[in-house]
């Protein structure tokens, strides 16, 4: 803690000048789990270039940061699914600013086979659903042709903790299968119809690895960091891609043309040949009208700097960075935040 | 001398102040686990017990699995605890020289101070593939055929939870029904040899007279199993299902709410999630009470057997946001 005290006379001055209007200002956000490492590396970057601001960030999950934002308890909100029009409705003039974007990879553990399997959207809800039942069924061998895929059973392992992961796997599977759309739906938890449930994606991860024949389906960022190799998937132009950082920024640019508004979108399933299928941004919820304007320009400061120089910071952590053209979208759309 | 009536009149007034304060933060969470529920209590009355269904989707919820799975997953592991509990009893009491007595029972009591994720982390990486190959063989065997033993060999599921609150419970177990044990007069035990029983018989005597004191242990352990959850989430499975199976993925109430609360949007499933641990309050609340009034039914019979019996341990549902 900086006290005023310690601090030279010149130096107070020269705080108190640069930062008159915003000294010690402090900014309050709860939300999403899956931004957290992002948000804290830009908010300390961001302190240090602006000492007078500080920006708390608490990670209790996307429906707490929805809950908080609508209850005007914190300055603003953060979830990985767009809030839907029912929650809307209640947070009159919220808006959704994109800062990220994630992925989410299938795992799989196979006794006997090491090459990287290929799946579809409809085959992987067919083994979501309970459908595909075996290794070696015809869906899945007709994708890899040159693997001898063994007569083991799939055992299927979930999140069992609400999750954004689970949110954008389900809506991938929900674009591609009809089935899974009326049967199952699209939420942070669901009514699984097979499977065991692992806690986080280390849960998720540890099950799968463990058990033979099992598939699981974890974020990019978690299997990259822990070295967890994963299927491709086929992507909406049929081209079958392993997922990556570019492939997710690529599905964001593929999006972009048909961006709303208010960024509400999903981009599973995005256009475009590079754009791997499974990826979704995650976002800030801020006020259009913000009840105190000093804070509210502080926090629109926040945002621009985000788009443009916290942006180099995702590499580090392993997160995509927006592509250029929602940046310059979401620019346009500060400006109504008063 | 004088001073002291004066002290002792402030002596009842605090104790009494902090007496009825306990009993009202009872009742303070009773009435928020009510009043946070009150959307799902109107739209699914007493068939939210009832049902089975619990999709977050489409908004049906029904607490029933949730219920079966704590039950089966505690009643599971008082079945393991309980011999083994009251057995480490027998052995640091009766069996075992007296200079390791007490080296032996602050071990097994040591197992009580691990925290409980660190037994769902070794439950991961050390029981449940112990587990899951148990679950092989038995699965190869006909066995399979019965209704306990079916379904697929994943390891994760109610077998590893009454495993691992077995291991948990123990201590509980153990501790209290020690104290019973030694509570018993030494006349009883004298009498005994002196009508020629044997060692064992003599030891069977003393639990006979420590009965209800080391069933009140056993629920103590019970209300301990009810409420634990971070470890039987990371075991269980998390499936909703009514299934007899020990191999069978399952939930318990403390596990759905640690998990989907944080992440919970929209009302309906928020108050359901509550009325959960509205649920999981008002049955945690009847078993304690059973336990204490079986331990009050010996402290007020011959002899006090149950002296210093210490109050049992239960997580309230609060403790459930622990895991977020």
């Amino acid at each position: 803690m900086k006290q005023p005290s310690i601090l030279g006379p010149a130096a107070l001055a020269l705080l108190l000048g640069t930062f008159a209007a915003s000294a010690q200002t402090q900014l309050n956000g709860a939300g999403a789990t899956f931004p957290a490492p992002i948000y804290t590396k830009w908010f300390s970057e961001y302190h240090k270039l602006h000492p007078g601001i500080q920006i708390n960030y608490q990670a209790i999950g996307s429906g707490g940061g929805i809950r908080q934002i609508t209850e005007r308890t914190v300055d603003f909100g953060a979830s990985d699914g767009p809030m839907t029009a029912e929650e809307i409705a209640k947070a009159p003039g919220i808006l959704h600013f994109p800062t990220v974007l994630g992925a989410v990879v299938p795992v799989y553990n196979i006794p006997g086979v090491t090459a990287e399997l290929k799946f579809t959207g409809p085959v992987l809800a067919d083994i979501y659903l309970g459908k595909i039942a075996t290794w070696n069924d015809a869906a899945i061998q007709a994708l890899n042709p040159g693997v001898r895929l063994p007569d083991t059973p799939i055992a299927v392992v979930h999140r069992a903790d609400g999750s954004g992961t689970t949110y954008i796997w389900a809506d991938y599977l929900s674009k591609v299968s009809p089935e899974w759309k009326s049967k199952v739906g699209v939420a942070t938890s669901l009514r699984w119809p097979v499977g065991v449930g692992g806690k986080g994606n280390d849960g998720v991860a540890g099950q799968v690895r463990q058990q033979p024949g099992a598939i699981g389906y974890v974020e990019l960022i978690y299997a990259l960091q822990n070295k967890i190799d994963f299927g491709s998937v086929r992507n909406e132009a049929g081209v079958y891609l392993k997922a990556s950082l570019a492939g997710v920024t690529a599905a964001a640019a593929g999006a972009a043309r048909a961006m709303p508004k208010d960024f509400r979108v999903s981009i599973t399933n995005a256009p475009g040949k590079e754009s791997y299928p499974i990826s979704s941004f995650t976002w800030l919820l801020v006020y259009e009208k913000q009840q105190d304007p000093a804070k509210g320009k502080v926090l629109t400061d926040f945002v621009r700097w985000m788009l443009k120089d916290g942006q180099k910071y995702c590499a580090d952590l392993a997160y995509a960075p927006l592509p250029a053209q929602v940046v310059a979208l979401e620019e346009a759309a500060l400006a109504k935040v008063k | 001398m004088r001073r002291r009536g004066g002290d002792d009149g402030g002596l009842e007034l605090g104790t009494s102040a902090v007496a009825v304060l306990v009993v009202a933060l009872v009742a303070a969470i009773g009435l928020e686990l009510l009043h946070g529920s009150r959307l799902s209590i109107a739209k699914f009355g007493w068939s939210f017990w009832t049902g089975r269904d619990w999709d977050p989707v489409s908004g049906e919820f029904g607490a029933l699995p949730f219920i079966w799975g704590t039950f089966y997953s505690s009643l599971l592991a008082l079945l393991v605890a309980a011999p083994v509990g009251v057995g480490i009893a027998v052995f640091t009491t009766d069996v075992v020289p007296p200079r390791f007595r007490r080296p032996l029972a602050f071990l097994a009591e040591l197992l009580a101070a691990v925290p409980s994720i660190v037994y769902g982390l070794w439950g991961i990486f050390v029981l449940v593939p112990v587990v899951r190959g148990l679950e092989t063989v038995v699965s190869r065997t006909p066995l399979r055929k019965l209704p306990l033993f079916s379904g697929p060999p994943y390891g994760l599921g109610m077998l590893s939870a009454g495993l691992i609150l077995a291991l948990m419970v123990i201590p509980y177990v153990s501790s209290v029904s020690r104290e019973v044990l030694q509570a018993v007069p030494v006349a009883q035990r004298e009498a005994a040899y002196a009508l020629g029983a044997t060692r064992w018989e003599a030891i069977r005597a003393a639990l006979h007279y420590g009965r209800t004191g080391i069933l009140g242990a056993v629920f103590l352990g019970f209300g301990r199993a009810f409420g634990e959850t971070m470890a039987v989430t990371m075991v269980i499975g998390n499936n909703p299902q009514l299934s007899a199976s020990l191999f069978a993925p399952q939930y318990s109430m403390a596990a759905v709410i640690a998990n989907e609360f944080s992440e919970a949007t929209g009302d309906l499933y928020l108050h359901a999630l509550t009325e959960i641990g509205l649920v999981l309050f008002v049955i945690t609340l009847l078993v304690n009470a059973a336990s204490r009034l079986l331990i009050w039914s010996v402290q007020r019979g011959p002899g006090r057997v149950s002296d210093g019996v210490p109050a049992p341990e239960t997580i309230p549902p609060a403790r459930a946001g622990e895991a977020a």
